[in-house]
């Protein structure tokens, strides 16, 4: 007996999850293509995002301006923390930067913690309403953050393909030594793309926020599962983490519906072990000569 | 001091540079250097630090003692992209164009600068598509579809859209077909005739000794020989001596 | 080394060993357990650095290794009445050593960055795997048992004292540290070295580079195994949060602080972070973790080499 109503469902809440995992997964991908760092910190990004959207939807009361706001300023954040802590480890053994970026994870969990207290925060829908899908009532909110999150993916991909610091951004990528031979300010450009990956964090923080409660180790499982997509998809591939994204969240959606949420992570898991005993390079991308 | 006599300040000055890689020490007090619109060659065998001189001057390597001056000014530990937008072209051995470019999207890496207006930005990529018309067919493919002739074009291309006042060129011929070979020296001779002064690092003795005004020979870190390159006959005991050939 | 350095080092470390052996005659409760956890910690940063500092591999695996040497431990001392401590070590050993195994196939062929997520991804499958399977392992709350006595079955036993129970630690984590300067010293030990400075370099000579990393993470999944058995007979209870991956981030800071790659810095490492937390959080309360990771963060940016590579800076001029 299939659980064709259940099956929907997921599909939608895959789909939903899959999106802001996307939008994660895309801000650590850039940052790991252009600098090779390892941002063990995109989960407090991603963190203190949602708290930011918090404190200013507590302030003003627009769930939009809360959005736009925490966005800059995590990005900010994201820029300080690059120059003083990553900058000065150019050049060193990329080992350090794993360090760094572990030991400002801790930094940041510990300082919201301490700023915040333990019990969890509300973010309010900036609107409700919902429709029926099948014996629930879906909220059209949901299915915004997947339109969102989309755009925003999208808007990042036509401003890589088409806009000047786009394309700073991806020859940066490919040779960080020829680009600077072609007069392209590098180290700026690896500030502004840690700054816009912290970004994007931000925003999946908040819009994911009026789903779970806002506290300060909401990082953790996000940051475990946009490293398996990252992996899965291809390291610097946007395009890749984007369909892991979506394929890993949607693996772990129907998998819920027969064994608890906990053990559904064990899906992706054991996508990540495939990947790696078969197409170690990502799942969808085509394995190199 | 060029040879004819006059006291004329070098475009590019190398003063006694020492660069090291690790601990393996490259540069020997390397020292030379090029007139504005001079074509000046660097010979020596492989692995006696051609490339690493090169590659000094554009600042991607920094030296551990010694100067580095640009038209008189001190330039020596100042990053490559500063170098680039003062006037420094670089084309580097085996190519290096962004393969996941466009030939477009190359040449727009040299375009997006501070002060060129639209209108230039035009004439630039016009003139480079009259020298290179196989570019200019080939615009919006990506950079790694290119033959190993056509990256070179580019990669030239790309150093010409900075408007370089020097272009240090490292083995532009190598692994190419002899009809390739002659039209880097077309392009050499071209750039020499806009005033870009070029810094030639070559395998190939007769091209470059036919496209430059001097050349310098290195050994083991250092430069050996310095002479006219009018006066050095392909056949040269001093060539034989230092490239064995 | 020179046979002046030598002496210098063996005087050195008699003189520690002595001070650690004497120490609970001389400390307060507390802190004679203080110094047997700086001890348990000390041992599993070590087993990190075998990875680390010697074949430079960042593992973020050792929570898994740690805390299936707790689980198994704890596994022996429920199922076996009395508990004995040989069963304990054993299994904890035999625990950790099939993980190993397990995680040196899949991670050993990746890059150093892929290998790092990697080894993160499986400590927290098996913090997944153990934190639901309830019925096996206690989930959430983890399992409580009684501390099994020191002795050789069958001859004599005599249940420990805090005292004993350092004395025990102290020579097991000596007896360690002993064993894995001997290997990391042998050819195979320099060959380690040799692929954390050019791996390329070493395939190209004809090491079985693959080979000599699996060995590499199956003997630090051992002893990191090991610390993860001493720590469930000291502490009498054993819980998920050991193998949750931030553990592993833990060792890897002790490893930072102390000095990488030097096999006695780790355990300097874990007793000054150690101490530190004790430091802070008397002056801060929980959130000890805020100055200490500043800490780390400013050691890691100025000071990679850890205390003992200044230190040995400091002397050399």
């Amino acid at each position: 007996m299939i659980p064709w109503d259940l099956i929907v469902i997921q599909t939608v809440n895959g789909i939903v999850t899959g999106m802001i995992l996307a939008l994660v997964a895309s801000g650590l991908t850039l940052i790991f293509g252009i600098m090779d760092v390892v941002n063990f910190a995109h989960g407090e990004l991603f963190m203190l995002g949602a708290y930011m959207g918090v404190i200013v939807l507590a302030a003003t009361g627009n769930f939009w301006l809360a959005l736009v706001l925490s966005v800059l300023i995590v990005a900010l954040l994201g820029a300080a923390l690059q120059i003083v802590t990553l900058r000065p480890l150019l050049g060193r053994d990329p080992l350090m930067t794993i360090l760094v970026t572990f030991g400002i994870s801790l930094v940041l969990q510990n300082y919201a913690l301490w700023q915040f207290g333990p019990v969890a925060r509300k973010i309010q829908e900036p609107f409700s309403g919902r429709f029926q899908l099948f014996y629930l009532e879906y909220p059209y909110y949901r299915l915004l953050i997947a339109a969102l999150s989309a755009a925003i993916i999208g808007g990042f991909w036509l401003f890589l393909k088409y806009g000047k610091f786009g394309i700073w951004i991806r020859a940066t990528t490919q040779d960080r030594l020829m680009a600077q031979a072609m007069g392209i300010p590098v180290p700026l450009v690896l500030t502004v793309s840690f700054a816009i990956g912290a970004g994007m964090a931000a925003a999946s923080g908040v819009l994911f926020g009026p789903l779970v409660g806002v506290n300060h180790i909401m990082g953790l499982d996000w940051v475990l599962k946009a490293f398996i997509v990252v992996v899965v998809g291809g390291m610097g591939n946007l395009g890749g983490s984007v369909l892991a994204a979506i394929f890993i969240s949607l693996l772990e959606a129907y998998a819920s519906i027969w064994v608890s949420p906990a053990q559904a992570v064990i899906a992706s898991f054991i996508v990540l072990i495939l990947t790696l005993l078969f197409r170690p390079t990502g799942l969808f991308v085509p394995t190199p000569k | 001091m060029s040879f004819d006599g006059t006291s004329v300040q070098p475009l590019v000055q190398v003063e006694d540079i020492h660069t090291y890689y690790g601990k393996s020490h490259i540069l020997h007090g390397v020292s030379l250097h090029v007139g504005a619109g001079e074509v000046v060659g660097l010979l020596g065998r492989n692995g006696v630090g051609k490339s690493t001189t090169l590659k000094t001057i554009m600042g991607l390597v920094h030296p551990s003692e010694g100067k580095v001056l640009l038209a008189g000014q001190p330039v020596t530990n100042l990053p490559a992209h500063k170098l680039a937008r003062l006037g420094i072209g670089y084309v580097p051995e085996d190519r290096r164009i962004f393969r996941l470019l466009t030939v477009a999207e190359n040449l727009r890496t040299g375009l997006d600068r501070t002060g060129v207006t639209e209108a230039r930005r035009q004439e630039l990529l016009d003139k480079v598509f009259a020298y290179f018309p196989v570019l200019a067919e080939r615009r919006n493919q990506a950079g790694g579809t290119l033959s190993g002739g056509e990256q070179q074009m580019l990669a030239i291309a790309r150093a010409m859209m900075l408007e370089p006042k020097i272009i240090l060129l490292d083995e532009p011929t190598e692994g190419l077909m002899p009809r390739m070979v002659s039209q880097i020296r077309q392009i050499i001779d071209v750039l020499h005739s806009e005033g870009v002064a070029i810094l030639l690092v070559e395998q190939n003795v007769p091209l470059t000794l036919a496209a430059s005004q001097r050349v310098y020979i290195m050994e083991k870190g250092a430069v050996r020989h310095h002479a006219v390159a009018a006066e050095l006959k392909v056949d040269d005991p001093v060539i034989h001596q230092y490239l064995g050939v | 080394m020179s046979k002046r350095d030598r002496t210098i080092y063996w005087t050195g470390f008699g003189v520690v060993l002595a001070l650690l052996i004497l120490a609970p005659f001389m400390l307060p409760e507390f802190w004679k357990r203080f110094l047997t956890e700086i001890l348990i910690w000390g041992l599993l940063a070590m087993s990190s650095d075998v990875l680390i500092g010697y074949t430079g591999m960042v593992s973020f695996g050792h929570s898994a290794f740690f805390g299936l040497g707790m689980y198994g431990a704890a596994a022996a001392i429920l199922i076996v009445s009395p508990p004995q401590l040989v069963l304990a070590v054993i299994f904890g050993l035999v625990a950790a050593a099939a993980v190993s195994v397990f995680v040196a196939y899949f991670s050993t062929r990746l890059r150093e960055i892929y290998f790092a997520i990697t080894t993160l991804i499986f400590s927290q499958i098996f913090y997944v795997i153990i934190f639901t399977w309830t019925e096996l392992t206690g989930g959430e709350n983890g399992l409580t048992f009684k501390r099994p006595e020191l002795g050789i079955p069958g001859l004599w036993s005599t249940p420990f004292t805090t005292e004993t129970l350092h004395w025990f630690v102290l020579a097991v984590v000596t007896a360690s540290y002993l064993i894995l300067r001997r290997i990391t010293q042998s050819p195979f030990g320099m060959v380690l070295q040799s692929i954390r400075e050019n791996e390329a370099r070493t395939r190209a000579i004809g090491y079985p580079v693959e080979r000599y990393k699996i060995v590499a993470v199956m003997l630090s999944g051992l002893f990191a195994g090991l610390a993860g058995v001493l720590y469930a007979v000291q502490n009498r209870f054993v819980a998920p949060d050991f193998v949750f991956f931030l553990v592993s981030g833990e060792a890897v800071i002790f490893n930072l602080m102390g000095g990488i790659g030097t096999l006695v810095g780790p355990i300097l490492g874990a007793g000054a972070f150690l101490l530190l937390r004790e430091v802070f959080s008397r002056l801060l309360t929980e959130h000890y973790l805020i100055p200490v990771g500043i800490i780390f963060i400013a050691m890691v940016i100025f000071l990679p080499q850890g205390m003992l590579g200044f230190m040995r800076r400091w002397l050399n001029r």
